[in-house]
């Protein structure tokens, strides 16, 4: 909990560090504040504490969600070298601020303990996105992104607003272990139905933040036109916190009505595989392909929502963690290629740009290879074990169907990402050696080494959750 | 501690090829493979001494029961044996060629065996899908950084193929998992045995289905051939070699450890189907390669037509069927690689694979001829080579099965000896055409592949009970779960 104190005390002092420092040690200073921010979140391990009046509480497993996201900032800080070459157009010291301020929202996502702790972190993440999103601000695609992002942003949260209130009308109460208590203890033809009318549209309003079909449609704009280092942001932070905070309320609060809502989670993470992997297979831009292949992940992580097993928990975090660190490493690697084929190429972030890419820079590709091999679940990679422990969770649950269509699903998958693999090494392209920046080099061994080590003994992590 | 020497080593020489790029890669992998044959001989020695499987146990992922397990037994033993035995003269193959001290190729060659051995060895179900699914990449990248025409393609759609059809043996793994007993399960094979067996006739059909697609593509069983001739016809050689030496034996070896101890009930319902669609195999795979004009493509379909006949024999479920597919499945690695490598040698002379173009080699390379001769010959399965032993003892548990599907499946030896002969014949006599004019000798690094392949084909048809009495513990254990 200090976690969100410190780290909002540092976004605010970033603000005034920019008037002296220049982007590089900002640069250092923020990966400072997270570091402190993980090492203080780590120090509540094994202290289930209630804070702010009740309203927020950490446990072990909001501990876990916080390290994630957290570490996902981290690789993020530690990857963005902003874009464009000068200072005055890119506000260094906002952007670290607002990306610590977004984190301080995404903790809040996953710990909350009171329906308005929930809104209250999703606002500050989603307003944070938004400007992030738009802060390329001499890019068009960038604004027009932001712009979408914003108007489909703030509607779902109204929705999510405006379930959170009949939820309270139904209930009279805001607290998770009060509502769950309530739920519990009233038989449900007594319950007034504007219930599960609220649940229905809070439901609506956390699917569209972890970008499930069919409230999909910003995500593949968005994802486009937000300068890459945020998108990478987004799939990771955002889609983290977003199913954290989904799960805890699907598990925590409605648990007890289970059977009015899987139907929908069920058809919805359906629907989700298929649109994601579909469209992500005709894509020529591999940044587009990453955004429809983040659907598709949210599809699978449905999945584990819907079976709702005592496992589940610990499948969410397998996945988000194994998600995450291909996913940055996939996106560093498009955005060393894209600036790289800025000016060469006409559309930098196509799978053509690729093309050739291991011939100079065999590590580069081999980081790209793990990452896309892992989010495609091939053995020897983190992701297997994820799609492992999210079958195995629906069939416990007797999920069969979705379990085939996902199967099916992970074959379409194969397919677009071995399209890149293909690209880089057995096309050939004029790629020269690609200078790396020691940071950059770093997070991405990191991410590269982490999907091994997990994908060849889970259990260094599966122990832990 | 020696499984696991066995296991990693390949894997550990094959990284540092990859990853430190040394000059003399072809020394470094054939000396690593050979040790890695004798390593493994020994190993073998001391099962057949005891006749008691060895294994290793560890836990992995001890929150859901997986274990890292190996286990070296009968069945076991002669696949790793011959993953072993072959993969030195894989890599012997490749001397005086430019992909000798390529330490990529030469790594992913050791990659791919280290997978097989892991694959073969497995005792844990989930570890042995990892091996299955693991030796693809090796392979993929092999094929398609090193093929020939069109690869890109060809590769990929091997790829998808075979990746779709172990996709489903994983939710079939998954699904008979769950139902283990204990609060964490257990994925060892013994106790996925036991437990498959009890499950009702309409969800042990179900799973026969998920299993049986995913080792019929990967062996591959008509209808879902259709990626190998092409996958094996612009594979480099050697990659080929491993497609259908020992790569195609994990399918045929998964039938064998999972499918048949799993589900007699449902093979009672599918296994018919499943012996047809391998005989039709057998003989369309025949027809085939008797109207094929390339050599290679000759040979994949001749591979596929085998391979047919073991699937065919071992899903009779009966003592023999699975004793003798095992030891065709010895004696077709050792075969087929052996022929793959003869068209290698005349491609590398001639430039050419085609059958029209060929002709009169004997006269310029006598050496070549007759190994040749005895290498068909095996794969003709006639008497005294090591092809008749395991073709003979097939077609005798499909007869004691059907009379029909034997009279059927014994047309096998005659087209065999069609294509086989044509092959000979349009290669090695007749006249000398304008490119086979120069043909020059055997060379030393070349006989050292071909002639101990050729004593093994007639070591093989003359001594087999060595190798039979060395399987012939754990296939009883597989047959007596049976009754």
């Amino acid at each position: 909990m200090t976690a969100i104190i410190a780290l909002s005390l540092f976004g605010i002092s970033n603000l005034f560090w920019g008037f002296w420092f220049p982007r590089k040690v900002l640069q250092i200073l923020t990966l400072l504040f997270l570091a402190i921010g993980i090492g203080l979140t780590a120090m509540d391990w094994n202290h289930e504490l209630l804070w702010f009046g009740n309203m927020f509480r950490t446990t072990n497993t909001s501990i876990n969600f916080s390290l994630i996201i957290q570490l996902a900032a981290f690789l993020v800080v530690a990857l963005s070298r902003g874009f464009g070459a000068d200072d005055e157009h890119t506000h260094p010291a906002e952007y670290y601020a607002i990306l610590l301020f977004s984190v301080v929202g995404a903790i809040l996502m996953v710990s909350f303990d009171h329906m308005i702790m929930l809104f209250v972190g999703l606002e500050i993440l989603s307003v944070a996105m938004y400007v992030l999103t738009g802060s390329d601000k001499r890019n068009l695609k960038s604004n027009e992104a932001a712009l979408k992002y914003f108007l489909m942003g703030a509607f779902a949260t109204g929705i999510l607003l405006f379930g959170i209130t009949l939820v309270y009308g139904a209930t009279k109460s805001f607290y998770i272990s009060n509502l769950a208590n309530i739920i519990a203890a009233t038989a449900p033809e007594s319950m007034p139905s504007f219930l599960y009318i609220g649940v229905l549209l809070m439901l609506i309003g956390l699917l569209f933040k972890v970008s499930a079909a069919p409230f999909h449609f910003w995500t593949p704009d968005v994802y486009d036109g937000a300068p890459t280092i945020f998108t990478m942001f987004m799939s990771t932070v955002v889609k983290t916190a977003g199913f954290a905070a989904l799960y805890h309320i699907l598990s925590g609060v409605f648990g007890g009505i289970y059977s009015t809502w899987v139907l929908t989670i069920y058809f919805i993470s359906m629907l989700t595989l298929i649109i994601g992997n579909v469209t992500a297979a005709y894509q020529l831009s591999v940044k587009r392909m990453l955004a429809y292949s983040s659907i598709s992940h949210a599809g699978y992580m449905l999945m584990t929502v819907s079976a709702m097993q005592s496992s589940s928990t610990s499948t969410v975090l397998y996945y988000s963690l194994s998600y995450t660190l291909a996913t940055v490493a996939a996106f560093a690697v498009l955005i060393l290629v894209s600036e790289y084929q800025t000016g060469r190429k006409e559309k930098p972030e196509d799978y053509s740009s690729f093309e050739g890419l291991a011939k100079n820079n065999p590590g580069l590709a081999f980081c790209f290879t793990i990452s896309l091999l892992s989010l495609a679940g091939i053995p020897m990679t983190a992701g297997f074990w994820g799609k492992f422990f999210i079958f195995s969770d629906s069939f416990n649950r007797n999920i069969i169907y979705p379990v085939i269509l996902a199967i099916l699903m992970s074959a379409v998958g194969i397919y677009y990402y071995f399209k890149g693999i293909i690209a880089i090494y057995f096309k050939n392209g004029d790629i020269e050696k690609i200078e790396v920046p020691i940071l950059f080099k770093i997070a991405l061994w990191f991410c590269t080494i982490a999907t091994l080590v997990l994908g060849v003994y889970p259990n260094i992590v599966k122990s832990l959750f | 501690m020696n499984l696991l020497f066995i296991l990693f080593f390949p894997l550990l020489i094959g990284a540092y090829l990859l990853i430190a790029k040394p000059k003399h890669a072809f020394i470094i992998s054939l000396s690593a493979t050979i040790l890695e044959a004798i390593a493994t001989g020994f190993m073998l020695y001391k099962i057949n001494e005891t006749l008691l499987p060895i294994t290793f146990i560890q836990d992995w992922i001890p929150e859901v029961g997986i274990q890292f397990s190996l286990k070296a037994d009968g069945i076991s033993g002669i696949l790793i044996g011959l993953c072993a035995l072959l993969l030195p003269f894989i890599i012997g193959s490749t001397s005086n060629t430019e992909k000798a001290n390529h330490a990529q190729y030469q790594g992913l060659m050791l990659l791919m065996q280290s997978a097989m051995m892991g694959a073969f060895l497995a005792k844990d179900a989930f570890l042995f899908y990892f091996f299955f699914e693991a030796s693809l990449l090796p392979i993929y990248f092999l094929a398609s950084k090193f093929g020939g025409e069109n690869k890109s393609a060809i590769t990929f759609k091997f790829l998808l193929y075979t990746i779709f059809g172990s996709l489903f043996l994983f939710i079939g793994l998954i699904f008979v998992y769950l139902r283990t007993p204990g609060a964490t399960h257990s994925a060892d094979i013994e106790t996925l045995y036991l437990t498959a067996r009890n499950l009702s006739a309409e969800s042990q059909g179900y799973l026969f289905m998920a299993f049986f697609i995913a080792f019929a593509i990967k062996m591959p069983i008509f209808p879902f051939h259709t990626w190998q001739p092409d996958t094996y016809t612009t594979s480099p050689s050697q990659g080929t070699m491993l497609l259908s030496g020992i790569m195609l034996k994990m399918g045929t070896y998964g039938v064998i450890r999972l499918i048949i101890p799993m589900f007699p009930l449902g093979i009672a319902i599918w296994g018919n189907t499943a012996i047809v669609l391998s005989i039709i195999g057998v003989i369309y795979g025949s027809i085939i390669a008797i109207q094929q004009k390339d050599a290679k493509r000759l040979l994949a379909y001749s591979s596929f037509a085998h391979v047919g006949l073991i699937s065919a024999g071992m899903l009779t479920q009966s003592f023999d069927g699975i004793q003798g597919a095992l030891y065709q499945m010895l004696s077709h690695g050792i075969n087929v690689i052996g022929l793959f490598f003869v068209i290698e040698i005349i491609e590398r002379r001639t430039k050419s694979r085609e059958l029209a173009q060929l002709g009169g080699i004997t006269q310029s390379s006598y050496a070549l001829t007759v190994c040749f001769i005895i290498l068909s010959l095996g794969s003709v399965a006639l008497p005294l080579t090591n092809g008749f032993i395991g073709e003979f003892i097939l077609l005798k548990s499909i007869f004691d099965y059907s009379l029909i599907f034997g009279v059927i499946a014994g047309i096998t030896i005659i087209l065999g000896a069609v294509y086989t002969l044509r092959l000979i014949q349009k290669t090695m006599f007749g006249n000398v055409s304008r490119i086979t004019t120069e043909f020059s000798k055997l060379t030393l690094e070349e006989k050292m592949v071909l002639i101990p392949l050729s004593i093994f084909v007639l070591l093989g048809g003359i001594f087999p009970n060595a190798i039979l009495h060395f399987s012939e513990e754990s296939v009883t254990q597989i047959t007596q779960l049976l009754k």
